[in-house]
């Protein structure tokens, strides 16, 4: 079986787009590009999802999270592409994509909620557009082209950005997505990060072609692959996505080659299908995306041991503060349960819930 | 004023109605613009409102579904036309997962408010897939509404009601109605408030409750039981699966202490045992006899040589009400 997620272009498919090398040089100018307080922002948050998918891991441990599905290791997709939006875009995470989801301005509260099983987890700050993490596979691609064609529609300058995984590839929702989307020119970005497995099915046996980007040919659309863990490569690419896509030119399709280092969730165990220890240490050694940029910061002098202190101190404060928060948070209360089905309760749901009322009252339990 | 008109034709009108009326209202199906749809209720829309808002979707039901979400997430509202029912089921995720739960999800932040019309149920001398009546699936998923307009006059009330109304609704047109009639229908916008049933005839006997294509067959079933032994039933149009009005039921079947459920999807699961069950919960000390069901059968709706046999029909419908009466 042929390993697909090389991070050499070795094949001659599609070749990958490299910025930063994994020895914290550019391959290419920057000048005029990318300024550096931008650069500085990428490692700030970077360094804060990280900090936050580790804290996470831990406090699922401890039994004070449910199951946590990390993604350390693809902190420079996720920062990279959603710190190209703009403000106003709509983001339509998976259930993985919480760095993109804070990137664009979910409070790390509100995704502690979601993962200690909280209803309001999923509510997102007044007049953003970051959707629920899509569980179902695929399906949420299609939103995106809806709220793209919408904005489209509307004369409204703005994108959507759907994120899915490699075995999100074999979806029948992926292909329909990116035909609609070809269609009605839409503006919207289909982001995948493929991390070689789709838990323990490795991409060599999702698919036969030998990369996703290649697929946007067959819809006549434009497809780029991009070393994911390169935050440089991806927030240009993205950037470019976007104009290319207000600037009526459709679809784009990014293929972000980035490792998990860790389990799919807290509730799987990658050692019974990977070589696990080799992969990860291989990968955080020679391609990791944060050690790479703080490389790069420093041979700019940007960026030293002392800022590393003082700004690992403050990510720790500040997701100590949003986990405090959220375990302060009033707990969902089983009555929620019954409100948001519909814009007017039904008298079917109305009854339950007296009904529910009722057996509680009388077993002395709080509804 | 009042024309007479099919009730393709009230559908028409509803749809061109809103769409003159609101410009967030667009249509997308498959064949829905040139060719007016494959029963012509969109025929004249695209001359009209334009290829933005009559879309000729690619052949794919989720892609249709899925996108129309995003569309209704994003301040539009879709009429999607999915060409018969059975062929909702590759779109059936995009419902289920997502259209019946974004509101939930989001607690009430987003909501999609979209139609699916699609035409269903047998008699049409369709192929095989063509005549399915699986509105149970939809009615257990919370989230959605799910209607059934029996006539033009309620086909374009409902359908006006329908595409004002914030949650998602499944509106299911029964095929092999679209032009058996017509009736008179106001040329004004006016609405059939979803979730109401309607009383077709009254009647002291016995309660017969049905919707869709079914509702004429029972009628012509209690008008010649009326006939032949002089027994008076009282019909009743469901119209709206979910929410149901139980009251008007309840009513009925106190007055009556006698019901019949005719239905043309499968017995079992059917939204007739639910009817049923209701009246159990409300009204069980009025009944005299028990509920019957008149429905299709446990298997797929067979070809079409043989449908008419799958259908309840007069016949069996009349059956049911001699045995519930003599109960």
């Amino acid at each position: 079986m042929k390993t697909h997620t090389s991070i050499l272009p070795a094949d001659h498919v599609l070749e990958m787009y490299q910025v930063l090398t994994s020895d914290g040089d550019v391959r290419e100018d920057l000048e005029g590009r990318i300024d550096e307080s931008l650069m500085l922002k990428m490692y700030e948050n970077m360094v804060l999802v990280r900090a936050f998918d580790r804290k996470s891991l831990i406090l699922q441990r401890q039994g004070r999270l449910g199951t946590y599905a990390p993604f350390e290791g693809q902190e420079a997709s996720q920062v990279g592409s959603a710190m190209a939006l703009s403000p106003g875009d709509w983001l339509f995470p998976t259930y993985r994509d919480h760095a993109a989801a804070i990137t664009h301005g979910q409070p790390l509260m509100r995704v502690f909620l979601y993962w200690m099983g909280h209803m309001e987890g999923t509510v997102c700050p007044e007049g953003k557009k970051i959707m629920p993490y899509c569980v179902p596979i695929a399906t949420q691609m299609l939103h995106a082209v809806g709220t793209a064609w919408a904005s489209k529609l509307k004369g409204e300058k703005n994108v959507s950005i759907a994120y899915f995984g490699d075995g999100a590839s074999s979806e029948g929702d992926f292909h329909e997505a990116l035909n609609f989307a070809g269609v009605y020119k839409a503006p919207v970005i289909f982001f995948c990060q493929n991390n070689g497995f789709a838990i323990s099915t490795p991409f060599a046996r999702q698919s036969a072609s030998r990369t996703i980007a290649q697929r946007a040919a067959a819809y006549d659309i434009k497809g780029v692959r991009v070393d994911g863990n390169d935050i440089f490569a991806v927030w240009l690419t993205v950037k470019e996505a976007i104009e290319r896509g207000l600037a009526g030119e459709g679809p784009t399709l990014i293929e972000a080659v980035t490792f998990r280092y860790g389990a799919h969730t807290t509730a799987d165990d990658p050692t019974k299908y990977r070589d696990q220890e080799t992969l990860s240490q291989e990968w955080r050694t020679k391609r990791d995306p944060i050690l790479r940029l703080r490389m790069f910061l420093e041979k700019r002098d940007l960026w030293d041991e002392k800022r590393e202190i003082q700004l690992q101190k403050e990510v720790s404060e500040k997701i100590d503060a949003a986990f405090q928060e959220a375990m302060n948070y009033p707990k969902s209360q089983p009555d929620d349960m019954f409100r948001h089905v519909y814009a007017d309760t039904p008298w079917q749901i109305r009854e339950q819930q007296q009904e529910f009322h009722r057996v509680c009252k009388k077993d002395g339990i709080k509804a | 004023m009042s024309r007479q008109l099919t009730i393709i034709q009230a559908i028409k009108e509803a749809l061109d109605q809103k769409m003159a009326e609101d410009q967030r209202v667009m249509l997308l199906g498959e064949d829905i613009g040139v060719n007016g749809g494959v029963f012509r209720a969109t025929e004249g829309l695209l001359e009209k409102y334009g290829s933005a808002r009559v879309v000729d979707t690619p052949l794919a039901e989720s892609g249709i579904v899925g996108s129309a979400i995003g569309l209704a997430l994003n301040g539009m509202i879709p009429v999607v036309e999915i060409q018969f029912l059975a062929f909702i089921y590759p779109g059936f995720e995009q419902i289920v997962s997502h259209a019946a739960r974004m509101r939930f999800r989001t607690r009430g932040q987003f909501h999609v408010p979209l139609v699916i019309r699609t035409p269903y149920g047998a008699g049409i001398r369709g192929p095989e897939l063509h005549s399915e009546s699986v509105e149970s699936f939809f009615v257990h998923t919370p989230g959605l509404k799910v209607v059934v307009p029996s006539n033009p006059y309620d086909a374009k009330g409902m359908l006006i009601s329908a595409i004002e109304d914030p949650d998602p609704v499944i509106f299911l047109e029964p095929t092999r109605t679209y032009r058996a009639f017509k009736e008179e229908v106001p040329e004004e916008m006016y609405r059939v408030p979803l979730g109401k049933a309607r009383v077709i005839q009254e009647g002291n006997d016995l309660s017969i409750f049905a919707w869709g294509a079914m509702l004429r067959v029972a009628m012509n079933a209690a008008k010649q039981i009326e006939q032949e032994k002089g027994w008076s039933c009282e019909v009743i149009d469901l119209r709206s699966l979910y929410p149901l009005d139980r009251d008007t039921i309840i009513q009925s079947v106190q007055k009556t202490g006698r019901a019949c459920v005719v239905h043309e999807a499968h017995k079992t699961m059917g939204v007739g045992a639910e009817i049923i069950s209701l009246i159990n919960d409300e009204a069980l000390m009025y009944l005299k006899a028990p509920v019957k069901r008149i429905t299709g059968f446990d298997v797929p709706v067979p070809q079409f040589t043989i449908e008419d046999s799958y259908l309840p029909t007069e016949q069996r419908i009349k059956e049911g009400i001699v045995e519930t009466i003599l109960f």
